[in-house]
């Protein structure tokens, strides 16, 4: 089904670029950027597969999927960091080989890294032409490349002091000095990787003002985001990845959020999930105007608030990157708030009284994390340790101060029959069951505590749908016998399949709530798009929070 | 691509050590060669000083002594991922510890109660001197490497002051303690055999060798059978895991860099309260240092360490007899054969993996196809 969509697509799209080449004043641009048929693995992990893009000149092409989706590996691929396995690359018209970042400079394409790659100590001017002094001489090379400067300076509206030492920048500034760093290689095709993530809504305005003059100076843009508002301010074209595939071309005009969103998280059969009406218990957390500042001071969690019963099952939808996993982190004790509160049973914590996941624990929170290799498993360790991993009572789970063996195996095998974890070989290392099975084993650890609350993030990701099957159906049974469960989870059939309540995040709060009879995929898409918390005039149901 | 690749773990652990020792040997004959002598007369006059001779064997597990404590500290630090670059000024201080309990109360306890003490209190000084470094990580975030390194001449400073001041034998101009009392001696293992009837050459080997072999299985027991090792080796291989899972990573890594001390501390032991019998300047030599090659090349693990200690045990004791047998092999001669088996160990530690894993593949499963050139153009 997927993949006739795309193809749909696809074939709507190429046939209007076409014709966008015949309208444009007779005379034929080709293609800025021309992909064809990429494919590029990392191990088993197929990151591109058979990805064809089409970028026309001087135009602001998007490319929007949530991370993981592949965006960064075709982006580096094109750049020259990494080089496909397999299909062919052809800039302006031309077939083009790109083996290194040189090659991709001197094909004019340059990119801003989400993360600057500028020397913080030096001026403006000297980050500009490091690497590309042409002269022996610093005096000399610097006295043409101030003219030079000057000259694109003005030409682009991109007004910047070239003396300025760069740390001393506001970030908006440092990443016009990435700009200008391409430009003065002679880039005309501009990649910005997540351009936005570090800019306050202000510099991001004045950004999208320079792309559009930039556009108009015949620069080619390519946009890489995971933000529908950015796509739909700035961009002509627009083009949808998702698990490592392009899944649509469309005219941004043509498109719209709820649309993209839907397109973003994708549609998956719906699994049979007995699912029968919750009966909700004593609240078990209650979230009061939680908020989080990252380091950065970019507010990651604002006034989140919620409440969570015994015996249900509370989903969190929403474009990755909106504040879940930081909700997660927060409600796990791992970080600690910044301001607001959150009660489990008698227990109060927030910045004043802050806690650690033992103590959590130990009050009965279990914690499926959203990512298993990175937190929920030690790779290395054999399955029999990773079941352990944060038993945190030295009488419990045959944990004492002395780890044996014999009883860590035996307790392994059980929790490996009661969940049919395969191979069922407790000394096996972690890294080698599939994900499926890797996932069954924190599943496994973490409801064999029988906890009062749990924490599940992503539980499908990754997994095979055999899988996915058997871990709704233990989601579902640990519900019934009563303990409180938090899903978060960017596959919305998911959310739907298993939550009582859902509720939608963006940028870091909590945007709407839905009984789960009254959601539906639209609805969802548009709340997740940030969309019904700002046109909520027509839809007062939805967005009630805010 | 940059992964190592897939070895079976015989070969990882078992092979690959050998072929890096044999490189070694192999650039060493060579050097050899060229300054004119015979690489396999050197060999054997390396063997037979370090095994065969009278004595020798007791040299060899003397400084094999010294090399598994070292190396010890640095493979428990190392499992959460911690470089202790500063074994030999824990060393060093272990030595100051052991120096002035025995001072102070060497004439009033019986052999019994002392030399316990006096262990405990080089592994203690041992430990505080690697704590310090782990706190400073831990909370300060002073990276573990700098801190140890600027540790060990701390270390060295305090140690000369102390030596060439307060802690002199009166009367005497050499930078040292007075001797201490026989209570303050670890008995020699010749004159335990000779007690029992035994034959053995006389040789510094003593009773500090056995408890070396005790704090190996003390280690692997910490690392890999208990509760704290598990936290340990959690911090190291995932941090995220650590966070999640609730382990206190600074509390772990102050407490890592304690017994990574206090075990550098021990080597001590060996030297003051085995052949000394008084704390000395400079006794360390280089030991904390080589400790690190020790630990790198006996993979972290106890029973790799003790055979990597043997190992270097053999090139100290053997090449000292190279410099004795040879006049054109001198003691620089046989620190550039020491220099290449770190090299060879430890900076290109995997560089047989590759070839190995490749020859292996062919061996192994001839039918199936190795792919040898990655796709590498798109």
């Amino acid at each position: 089904m997927r993949v006739a969509h795309t193809k749909v697509n696809v074939a709507r799209n190429s046939e209007m670029a076409h014709s966008s080449i015949i309208s444009s004043g007779g005379e034929t641009l080709p293609l800025a950027i021309e992909l064809l048929n990429i494919n590029k693995s990392f191990g088993d992990v197929r990151a591109n597969r058979d990805i064809s893009l089409e970028v026309k000149s001087g135009h602001i092409h998007g490319i929007i999927g949530e991370n993981g989706a592949g965006k960064s590996t075709l982006v580096s691929i094109l750049y020259g960091f990494y080089s496909a396995d397999s299909g062919s690359i052809k800039i302006n018209g031309q077939d083009t080989p790109i083996r290194s970042t040189a090659d991709a400079i001197s094909n004019g394409i340059g990119m801003v890294h989400q993360h600057f790659m500028l020397v913080p100590n030096f001026t403006v001017l000297e980050n500009v032409m490091l690497g590309h002094e042409g002269s022996l001489s610093i005096e000399m090379a610097s006295i043409v490349a101030r003219a030079e400067l000057q000259k694109l300076s003005d030409n682009f509206g991109l007004a910047v002091d070239p003396d300025m030492i760069v740390e001393n920048l506001p970030v908006g500034l440092q990443q016009r000095v990435e700009i200008l760093k391409v430009l003065f290689r002679g880039g005309r095709i501009l990649i910005l990787d997540e351009p936005t993530g570090v800019l306050t809504p202000q510099e991001t305005e004045q950004l999208f003002d320079i792309l559009r003059g930039l556009r108009s100076e015949g620069v080619t843009v390519l946009l890489i985001t995971h933000k529908l508002k950015e796509i739909m301010a700035i961009t002509d074209d627009v083009s949808v990845m998702r698990g490592g595939q392009m899944v649509a071309h469309q005219q941004t005009k043509t498109t719209s959020p709820a649309e993209l969103a839907q397109l973003m998280v994708g549609r998956k059969v719906l699994l049979e999930v007995d699912h029968t009406p919750a009966q909700p218990g004593v609240t078990v957390l209650t979230v009061k105007q939680l908020s989080l500042i990252g380091i950065d001071g970019v507010a990651l969690l604002s006034d989140v608030s919620l409440n969570l019963n015994a015996g249900e099952i509370v989903g969190i939808a929403g474009v990755s990157g909106n504040g879940q996993s930081e909700l997660l982190d927060v409600l796990s004790g791992i970080t600690t708030p910044t301001q607001g509160e959150f009660c489990i049973g008698q227990i109060r914590i927030s910045a004043d009284q802050p806690s650690n996941p033992s103590k959590l624990r130990d009050i009965g929170v279990a914690h499926v994390p959203e990512d298993r290799h990175k937190r929920g498993i030690v790779l290395p360790f054999s399955a029999a340790e990773s079941m352990v991993l944060g038993c945190s009572k030295p009488d419990k789970e045959n944990v004492g101060w002395w780890l044996s063996p014999a009883k860590l195996d035996a307790g392994c095998l059980s929790l490996m029959h009661d969940f049919d974890i395969r191979p069922p070989d407790p000394r096996l290392a972690s890294a080698n069951f599939s994900g499926g099975n890797q996932q069954k084993i924190v599943l496994a650890r973490e409801i064999s505590t029988e906890p009062k609350l749990l924490l599940v993030g992503q539980p499908t990701r990754g997994v095979d749908i055999g899988a996915i099957e058997f871990i709704y159906k233990q989601l579902i049974m640990l519900r019934n016998a009563g303990c409180a469960i938090l899903l978060v989870s960017v596959e919305l059939e998911e959310i739907m399949s298993l939550s009582d309540r859902i509720l939608v995040m963006n940028n870091g709060r909590i945007v709407g709530e839905l009984a789960r009879d009254d959601a539906d995929e639209k609805q969802l898409g548009l709340m997740m798009a940030g969309i019904a918390a700002y046109e909520s005039s027509d839809k007062p149901e939805l967005g009630a929070k805010h | 691509m940059s992964a190592p690749q897939d070895l079976p773990r015989w070969a990882d652990i078992g092979l690959i050590p050998l072929l890096n020792v044999f490189a070694a040997l192999l650039v060493s004959g060579i050097v050899v060669a060229i300054i004119g002598e015979n690489p396999f007369d050197a060999m054997m006059v390396m063997l037979k000083g370090a095994f065969i001779y009278k004595g020798s064997l007791g040299y060899t597990l003397y400084y094999a002594t010294n090399f598994i404590f070292t190396g010890l500290a640095v493979a428990v630090a190392f499992h959460a991922l911690l470089f202790n670059i500063g074994g030999e000024g824990q060393a060093y201080l272990g030595g100051l510890g052991a120096g002035i309990v025995c001072l102070l109360f060497d004439s009033m306890l019986p052999a019994l109660i002392m030399v316990p003490l006096a262990i405990l209190a080089s592994a203690g000084f041992g430990a505080i001197w690697g704590a310090i470094p782990g706190y400073l990580q831990a909370k300060r975030g002073s990276h573990i490497v700098i801190t140890t390194i600027m540790f060990n001449f701390l270390a060295a400073s305090i140690m000369v002051w102390l030596l060439a001041g307060s802690l002199k034998a009166p009367g005497q101009m050499s930078p040292e303690t007075r001797s201490f009392t026989r209570s303050a001696e670890l008995p020699f293992i010749h004159d335990i055999a000779n007690s029992i009837g035994l034959e053995m050459a006389r040789s510094p080997l003593n009773l500090s060798f056995v408890i070396a072999l005790l704090a190996c299985v003390g280690v692997w027991v910490l690392i890999w059978r208990s509760r704290l090792g598990y936290a340990i080796r959690t911090t190291g291989h995932s941090a995220g895991a650590a966070e999640y899972a609730g382990i206190p990573v600074s509390r772990v890594i102050i407490i890592t860099m304690a017994i990574s001390g206090g075990l550098a501390g021990m080597m001590a032991i060996n030297e003051i309260l085995g052949v000394q019998h008084r704390t000395i300047l400079g006794f360390t030599s280089g030991y904390g240092f080589t400790g690190i090659a020790v630990a790198l090349m006996g993979r972290n693990h106890p029973i790799g360490i003790v055979l990597a200690s043997l190992l270097f045990g053999a090139l100290y004791q053997g090449g000292a007899e190279l410099d004795f047998e040879f006049s054109t092999i001198n003691r620089e001669m046989v620190l550039l054969i020491q220099g290449l088996i770190i090299l060879f160990s430890g900076g290109l530690a995997y560089m047989f993996n590759r070839p190995l894993a490749r020859l292996l593949g062919l061996w192994l499963n001839p039918g199936k196809n190795i792919p040898t050139t990655g796709a590498e153009n798109g």
